[in-house]
């Protein structure tokens, strides 16, 4: 395969910023959701929670 | 008579968790498809192979400051938090995807272009400045002070950045002798039907990947703002109890 490496590289930063990003947003909204009241996250609230 | 659910603890649901896998199992097809199913191209050969992921982020960038645009529009208007808020988590998303295209294409010129950049290159310097229009809105979003107007201050950043759009898109075709841009992949028609078929297996990862994330942050964006109500009704709380105590002692 030709271009080996520029590929590598292009997917590889596209793919792994978009885990770290993903990862970012889980555990930001875990650690608000800890400080946040429970009746004020009453609005996401669902039954499958 | 059934007891209310918990309140969740963290911004998740079976929404998020649907498309959380939806994302995985299609990234994991688009690299398979991307590199072992899909074609060289005659002139590119393998470096083609970067359109897979660098036309999903372009789409997308586009399609993430357009709602920003939209949810500015909708604050300016009705001053909707709702809107403000959806804008608000698009940007960053949007930022993301901007500043991926910019270097998938970087990464992508090199072997086809023999350069990483061209500051006279018309789509490169108009999406590098639609990036750091977008990179405003955010910071100014984040200055604090009063909240409706830092919410304003932002959507008019959001509308003018959506201005800039119709220029980055058309600008390969406006300046043709300005760019080493080509120009629509998806729609010149010159593409292999498998090469075609993967592009669009990309647009729909990115499209779950930008649901979700959008869901995610929005989610995070109202907490913090529940958080900064709940905080201040604590502490008229305590100011008022303070007060009663204070007439209690005289």
């Amino acid at each position: 395969m030709t271009h080996l490496g520029y590929l590598l590289v292009g997917w590889g930063v596209s793919l792994g910023v978009g885990v770290a990003y993903a990862t970012s947003l889980i555990l930001r909204g875990r650690r608000l959701s800890a400080r946040v009241p429970a009746d004020r996250r009453r609005w996401m609230t669902t039954d499958d929670a | 008579m059934t007891a209310p659910a918990p309140a969740p603890s963290h911004t998740g649901s079976r929404t998020t968790r649907l498309l959380g896998i939806a994302v995985v199992v299609g990234v994991i097809a688009l690299v398979l498809l991307g590199f072992f199913a899909a074609p060289e191209d005659d002139e590119q050969q393998d470096a083609v192979r970067m359109i897979f992921v660098h036309v999903p982020s372009a789409l997308f960038t586009y399609i993430a400051f357009v709602t920003t645009a939209i949810g500015s529009v909708m604050w300016l208007l009705r001053r909707s938090v709702w809107w403000d808020t959806v804008a608000g988590a698009a940007a960053e998303i949007g930022v993301l995807f901007c500043g991926l295209t910019l270097f998938t294409g970087s990464v992508w010129g090199r072997p086809t272009w023999n350069t990483y950049w061209d500051w006279g290159d018309v789509r490169l310097v108009t999406t590098l400045i639609l990036l750091l229009m977008m990179i405003g809105y955010l910071s100014v979003r984040s200055l604090g002070g009063d909240e409706r107007a830092t919410a304003t201050r932002a959507a008019v950043i959001g509308v003018l950045a959506a201005v800039i759009l119709p220029i980055v898109n058309r600008s390969v075709e406006w300046w043709e002798n300005n760019t080493l841009h080509q120009k629509s992949s998806l729609t010149d028609g010159n593409l292999e039907d498998m090469t075609l078929f993967t592009i669009v297996v990309g647009l729909v990862v990115w499209g779950l990947f930008f649901a979700w994330s959008l869901i995610h942050r929005f989610r995070i964006t109202w907490l913090e703002r529940e958080l900064r109500v709940s905080d201040l009704d604590l502490a008229l709380r305590e100011r008022r109890a303070e007060g009663h105590t204070e007439d209690g002692d005289s």
